[in-house]
C-alpha cells in the first residue's frame, strides 16, 4: 500500500507528535514515563508497571505507550477501525489526586481540542479484567461520541483490595489521532510529516490477522500454555519456602510474565475459534488464578514480611 | 404520654444541600433522587420535626440537590408527664409526703412541690412533668445529613481514597450546605459543607457562591446548569419538535431514551446529523439500535414511516456553531452503520443454517449443555404443540414450519451482529432468514420467538412463533428446574418467571388449547429423551406446574381482575387449560351475585366440613333410595340425578355459566335438606348413605369451581 499522506494540509498532531506531547504532559505532572512492556499484552493495565505498581501503600505515578495485542480484533488491515495490534497511552496516578478530571481535560486541551467545542462527556463503563482479577469504577470518555479514554478508579488488582486507590487513564492513541486529524481510516494517519500509519502498521496487521486467525497451530499453542502455567505455577509455589535472603532478589517478576504470556496464548486460541464457551470460562479462571496469586506474592515480597495479612 | 409544646406563628426555614459529584451513571439518577427525598424525610420525622416540611429532590449527572422548606429552626421542646405511686401510698393519712413521694421527686429530678397529683383508671395517682429541651435544627442536620448522604443505595459503590474512605458511586468532590441562609458545615468523605457550588463543566465557573435555593437554580442556570431533570426534558422535548419540524419528519418515539438523555447532561441541546442514505438497505431494526444503543442518537421518520437518513444527538453543550461536534457524531455513526453494514454481508456469506454447528460451542446452562442440545429439545417440544393444535382444528398450525423456525430460531447468536448487538437476538436471526428465502412465516416466528419480554409487551404474531417461544421457555423452566436452578428470592439469572409468563402470556392471548400438565410432561419426556438426558422426580414436575400455575394466578388477578379465591375454586377444580381456566372465572364471575349462587357455597363449605368430620366413612358406600327418610332427602337425590346430565352437557359444550346456573338451581332443595334433615343419623346405615350423598353432591358439582374454596372460611 503507497503512502497516502496529504503533506499539503495538516490538519491535527502527527501520531508520534500526539505520544510526544501526551508523554511531556504527564511527565510534567509527575509521571516517571516508562516504555512498553517487552512482551506481548493485551491492554496496558497488563504492563507491570500498572498490574503490580498499583498493590501497595506507596505513592507512584507512571505513563507509557504500550502497543496492545487483540487477536480476535484483527482484520487484516482491511478494516479502517479495528486492528489486531492498537497503542494505548496509559497513565498510573496512585493515589488519585481530587482534580484528576480537570487535570485530564487540561491533557486533551494540550494536544489541541477546544473544550468548549465539543460534547465531552464521562458516561459510566466499569473496566474488568477477568484474567487479573482485576476491576474498577469510572467512565469511557466520549468526544463527540467516539470513546477516546477509560477513565478508572481501580478498586481491586490481582483479587487484592487496592488502598490507596489507583486511577488508570487509558487513551486510545489510533482513535484520538484520528480524530485530529481528521481522517476516517487509521491507515490513513500521518504518523510523522512523511510515513503514514499504513506505512509503518500495515504489513503487521496483514501477517498477524492471518496468523492469528488462519495459521496459527493451534495445538502447539495449547501445549505452549500449559508450559508456562507450569513455570509460573512453579515459581509461585516456591516462594513461601524462599529464605529470609532470597526474597529480594525471588523471580515473581518472571512468573508473572509467564501469566502474560499465558493471556496471550489463551487470545491466540480465542482468534482460531477452538475454544467452546464452557473451556473459556475454564481457562480465563486459570490464567487469574495465576494472577491473583502473583499479585498477593508480589506484595508479600515488597512489604517485606510474609505474614503480611492480604486483605482479599 | 407525650405532647407537643406549640408555641404560635413559628419561624420556618429552608434548607439547601447538594452533593457535587463526579459524573453519577444516568441511569442510576432518577432512583437516587428518590433515595435522597425518602432519606431526608425519615430521619426527620424521627426527629420529630416533619410535620409541614416539603422535601423537593433534584439531580443532574454532578449533583444530587435537595430543597427543603418549612423547617423549624429548633426542635420543639418534649413534655411527657411521669406516673409515680398512688396518692394513698404517697401520701399519709395527715396529708403529709411519705418516703414514697419524696424518692419519686428525687428520682424524676423535681421539686417535691412540682409533684401533682392526677386522676387514671385505677384511682389518684402522683405524676412528675418531664421536658426534654429540642436542639437547634441546626444541630439535627449536622448529625442526619452525613446519615442521609451515606444511606442512598446504588447498585455498586466504590472508594477513590483507600478502604476506610467514604463510599459512593463516583467520587464526591463537594458539599453545599445552606440552612436559613447561612453555611450549614456537615461532614461527608472528608469534605465539609459550605456555600459554594459548581457550574457546568464546560460552559460554567468552578465555583459558584450561593445564598439559597432560588439563588442556587437562578446562578447554576446563568452557568450553564439545569438543575431540575423535567425542565432538562422539556428542552429536550421542545428542540426535537422543533428540528423534526424543519426536517419535516417524525422522531422514532422512545420514552426510555428521553428520559435517559435528560439525566446524561446537565445542559442538554439537540442537534442533527445525517447520514449516508445508502445505509438505509440496511433493516430499520438494525439502524436504530445502532443509533439509540451505543450512540444515544433519536431515529427520525419520513411520512411513510420509513427512516429518513438523519439522527437528533443530544450533546451536553449549549451550541454547535461551527458544526465541529455534528462533524463528530457523523463521523461516529458512519464507522458504527460500517460496522453493521459488514456484519451483515459476512455473516450472511454462509446460510443461517451452517450456524447450527457453531451453537455446539455456546453454552446454554453447563449441566443442560449447548445451544445446540437446547435446540434438539425445543424442536420436540414445538413439533408435539404445533401438532396438538392441529389436532385439536387449528388449521394454522403447521408442524413443519415450527420445526423449520426452532431449528434455525437460535442460530444467530453465532453471528458477529448478536455478538456486537446482543439486544438483536431473534430480530436478526428473522431478517437474515428473510433475505435468504425462508418463508415469511418461518422468519417471523424466528424473529419473535423472544416475545413476550415484558408483561405489556406483544406476543408473537404467528402461530408458528407461539410455538417455537413456548417450547423455548418451555425447555428453559423444565431444564433448570431438572438441574436445580430454581428461582428464589431477587435471584432469577435464567430470568424463568419471565419464560413462565410468557408462556402463559401468550396461551390466553392466543386462546391457544393446552393442557398445562401435558406440555410439563412433554417437555420433561424430551429433557429425558434428548441429550443431556436429565430425569426429574414426581415432585419436581409438581413443582414445575407450580411454577408455571403461579404465573397464571398472577396474570389472572392482577390483568383480569379476577378474586382470589375464585381463582382458586377453578385451579382446585382441576383446571388444566388456561384459556378454559379463564372462561369457567368468567361464568363464575358473572353468576357469583345472582340470588342463589352465594348461600349455595355456603352450603357447600358446609358440606366440605362435615365430610371432613366425617373422615372415611363414606367411602365406597353406595346412595340407596331405600334408605330414605324423608321427602328432602328424596327431592334433593331426584334433583340431583336430573341437574348431573344437564351441568355435564353444558359443560362440555362450553356453556359454564349456563352450568353453573344449573347448579345453582339446587339451592331450594340442598337448602331444604339441611333444614329437615339431621346428616348424622344414630342409624348407621341412614347416616352413611347421607354422607355418601352429600359426597356425590359435591364430588359432581365442584368440577367447573371448587364452590368451597369460595367466601373468606374457604382459604383454610
Amino acid at each position: 500500500m503507497k503512502s497516502k499522506v496529504k503533506l499539503e494540509k495538516k490538519v491535527g498532531l502527527n501520531f508520534q507528535d500526539l505520544i510526544l506531547t501526551l508523554s511531556h504532559f504527564w511527565v510534567k505532572q509527575g509521571c516517571v514515563l516508562q516504555q512498553p512492556y517487552d512482551t506481548e499484552v493485551g491492554a496496558g493495565t497488563m504492563h507491570p508497571e500498572t498490574f503490580l505498581r498499583v498493590l501497595g501503600s506507596g505513592g507512584y505515578r507512571v505513563a507509557y505507550v504500550q502497543p496492545s495485542r487483540r487477536p480476535a480484533d484483527g482484520r487484516y488491515g482491511e478494516n479502517p477501525n479495528r486492528l489486531y495490534k492498537h497503542s494505548q497511552f496509559q497513565v498510573i496516578l496512585k493515589p488519585s489526586p481530587a482534580d484528576v478530571q480537570d487535570i485530564y481535560l487540561k491533557s486533551l486541551a494540550a494536544i489541541g481540542l477546544n473544550l468548549k467545542e465539543h460534547d465531552i462527556r464521562f458516561e459510566e463503563d466499569n473496566w474488568e479484567s477477568p484474567t487479573l482479577g482485576a476491576w474498577g469504577i469510572g467512565w469511557q470518555v466520549l468526544l463527540d461520541g467516539l470513546e477516546i479514554t477509560q477513565f478508572t478508579y481501580f478498586q481491586q488488582s490481582g483479587g487484592v483490595d487496592l488502598d490507596p486507590i489507583s486511577v488508570e487513564l487509558t487513551y486510545g492513541l489510533e482513535r484520538i489521532c484520528a480524530f485530529l486529524q481528521g481522517v476516517e481510516s487509521v491507515y490513513d494517519l500521518r504518523w510523522s510529516d512523511d510515513k503514514s500509519y499504513g506505512d509503518i502498521r500495515l504489513a503487521e496487521e496483514q501477517q498477524f490477522s492471518e496468523y492469528s486467525f488462519d495459521r496459527s497451530d493451534a495445538k502447539a499453542i495449547r501445549s505452549e500454555f500449559e508450559l508456562h502455567e507450569k513455570q509460573a505455577k512453579e515459581l509461585l509455589e516456591g516462594w513461601p519456602k524462599a529464605q529470609e535472603k532470597e526474597r529480594v532478589r525471588y523471580p515473581l517478576l518472571a512468573a508473572y510474565d509467564h501469566c502474560l504470556k499465558c493471556s496471550h496464548l489463551f487470545n491466540l486460541m480465542d482468534a482460531r475459534g477452538v475454544i467452546s464457551t464452557t473451556e473459556r470460562a475454564a481457562l480465563m479462571a486459570r490464567v487469574r488464578a495465576v494472577a491473583c496469586r502473583t499479585a498477593q506474592s508480589y506484595l508479600e515480597q515488597i512489604s517485606g514480611t510474609r505474614e503480611l495479612a492480604v486483605r482479599s | 404520654m407525650k405532647r407537643s409544646v406549640k408555641k404560635a406563628e413559628e419561624r420556618r426555614a429552608e434548607l439547601l444541600l447538594e452533593i457535587g459529584c463526579e459524573e453519577i451513571p444516568a441511569g442510576m439518577l432518577p432512583r437516587a433522587e428518590e433515595e435522597l427525598r425518602s432519606g431526608i424525610e425519615k430521619l426527620l420525622t424521627a426527629e420529630n420535626m416533619a410535620d409541614c416540611v416539603s422535601v423537593e429532590t433534584y439531580s443532574a449527572p454532578r449533583r444530587l440537590t435537595a430543597w427543603v422548606r418549612g423547617l423549624r429552626t429548633k426542635q420543639a421542646d418534649l413534655v411527657s408527664e411521669v406516673t409515680g405511686p398512688p396518692k394513698s401510698v404517697a401520701y399519709d393519712a395527715v396529708g403529709a409526703p411519705t418516703r414514697a413521694a419524696v424518692s419519686f421527686a428525687e428520682k424524676q429530678g423535681v421539686a417535691l412541690h412540682d409533684v401533682y397529683c392526677i386522676q387514671t383508671q385505677k384511682g389518684e395517682y402522683l405524676a412528675a412533668k418531664q421536658i426534654k429541651r429540642g436542639r437547634s435544627t441546626e444541630q439535627i442536620l449536622l448529625d442526619i445529613l452525613p446519615r442521609v448522604i451515606h444511606d442512598i443505595y446504588w447498585p455498586k459503590t466504590m472508594t477513590w481514597t483507600g478502604l476506610s474512605g467514604a463510599r459512593f458511586i463516583r467520587p464526591v468532590r463537594w458539599l453545599v450546605g445552606i440552612f436559613d441562609g447561612k453555611p450549614l458545615k456537615f461532614k461527608f468523605a472528608e469534605l465539609t459543607g459550605g456555600t459554594e457550588t459548581a457550574g457546568h463543566r464546560f460552559l460554567g465557573a468552578s465555583r459558584i457562591r450561593v445564598k439559597s435555593f432560588a439563588d442556587y437554580e437562578k446562578k447554576l442556570r446563568a452557568n450553564g446548569v439545569i438543575v431540575r431533570a423535567s425542565a432538562r426534558r422539556e428542552k429536550v422535548e421542545k428542540e426535537l419538535a422543533a428540528l423534526a419540524k424543519k426536517g419535516s419528519y417524525k422522531v422514532h418515539e422512545d420514552a426510555e431514551l428521553l428520559k435517559l438523555v435528560s439525566y446524561l447532561s446537565e445542559y442538554p441541546t439537540v442537534i442533527e446529523g445525517k447520514f449516508d442514505p445508502a445505509f438505509l438497505s440496511l433493516p430499520d431494526e438494525i439502524l436504530i439500535t445502532v443509533m439509540r444503543g451505543h450512540q444515544k442518537y433519536f431515529a427520525v421518520e419520513k411520512r411513510g414511516g420509513d427512516l429518513a437518513p438523519n439522527f437528533l444527538a443530544v450533546i451536553n453543550l449549549d451550541k454547535d456553531p461551527k458544526g465541529l461536534t455534528r462533524v463528530g457524531h457523523e463521523k461516529v455513526l458512519r464507522a458504527r452503520f460500517a460496522d453493521a453494514r459488514f456484519f451483515w454481508e459476512s455473516d450472511q456469506k454462509c446460510r443461517l443454517a451452517d450456524y447450527l454447528p457453531k451453537l455446539e460451542r455456546v453454552t446454554y446452562e453447563s449441566r443442560l449443555g449447548s445451544y445446540k442440545d437446547k435446540v434438539e429439545r425445543m424442536r420436540a417440544i414445538a413439533r408435539w404443540l404445533a401438532e396438538q393444535w392441529f389436532n385439536l382444528g387449528l388449521v394454522q398450525a403447521h408442524v413443519a414450519e415450527a420445526d423449520r423456525a426452532t431449528e434455525l430460531a437460535k442460530c444467530d447468536l453465532a453471528t458477529e451482529m448478536v455478538r456486537e448487538f446482543t439486544e438483536l437476538q431473534g430480530v436478526v436471526g428473522g431478517l437474515y432468514a428473510k433475505s435468504q428465502g425462508e418463508p415469511e412465516e418461518v422468519a417471523d416466528a424466528i424473529y419473535d420467538h423472544y416475545l413476550p419480554v415484558g408483561l405489556d409487551d406483544p406476543v408473537p404474531r404467528n402461530l408458528t412463533g407461539c410455538a417455537v417461544a413456548i417450547a423455548d421457555k418451555l425447555d428453559s423452566v423444565a431444564g433448570c428446574f431438572a438441574v436445580g436452578v430454581v428461582p428464589s428470592g431477587s435471584s432469577d439469572p435464567f430470568a424463568l418467571r419471565r419464560a413462565a409468563l410468557g408462556i402463559v402470556k401468550i396461551v390466553l392471548e392466543k386462546k391457544l388449547p393446552l393442557s398445562l400438565s401435558l406440555a410439563v410432561s412433554q417437555a420433561l419426556k424430551v429433557l429425558l429423551t434428548h441429550a443431556p438426558k436429565k430425569s426429574v422426580t414426581p415432585e419436581q414436575e409438581a413443582q414445575i406446574l407450580d411454577f408455571l400455575r403461579d404465573r397464571a394466578r398472577y396474570v389472572f388477578r392482577e390483568k383480569d381482575g379476577f378474586e382470589y379465591d375464585e381463582v382458586n375454586a377453578v385451579f382446585r377444580a382441576g383446571a388444566d387449560d388456561l384459556v378454559d381456566a379463564r372462561k369457567r372465572l368468567e361464568a363464575l364471575r358473572a353468576i357469583r351475585k345472582s340470588k342463589n349462587f352465594e348461600p349455595l357455597t355456603v352450603s357447600f363449605k358446609r358440606i366440605r366440613k362435615i365430610l371432613e368430620k366425617a373422615g372415611k366413612q363414606a367411602e365406597g358406600v353406595h346412595i340407596q333410595t331405600d334408605l330414605f327418610e324423608g321427602d328432602a332427602e328424596r327431592t334433593l337425590f331426584a334433583s340431583m340425578r336430573k341437574a348431573g346430565p344437564k351441568v355435564e352437557e353444558q359443560k362440555r359444550a362450553g356453556h359454564y355459566k349456563e352450568a353453573l346456573e344449573v347448579i345453582a338451581s339446587l339451592r331450594p332443595e340442598v337448602d331444604r335438606f339441611f333444614e329437615q334433615v339431621m346428616v348424622m343419623a344414630e342409624n348407621e346405615a341412614v347416616k352413611k348413605n347421607r354422607l355418601a350423598l352429600l359426597s356425590e353432591l359435591l364430588r359432581e358439582f365442584s368440577t367447573i369451581a371448587d364452590f368451597s374454596e369460595l367466601g373468606g372460611e374457604g382459604k383454610n
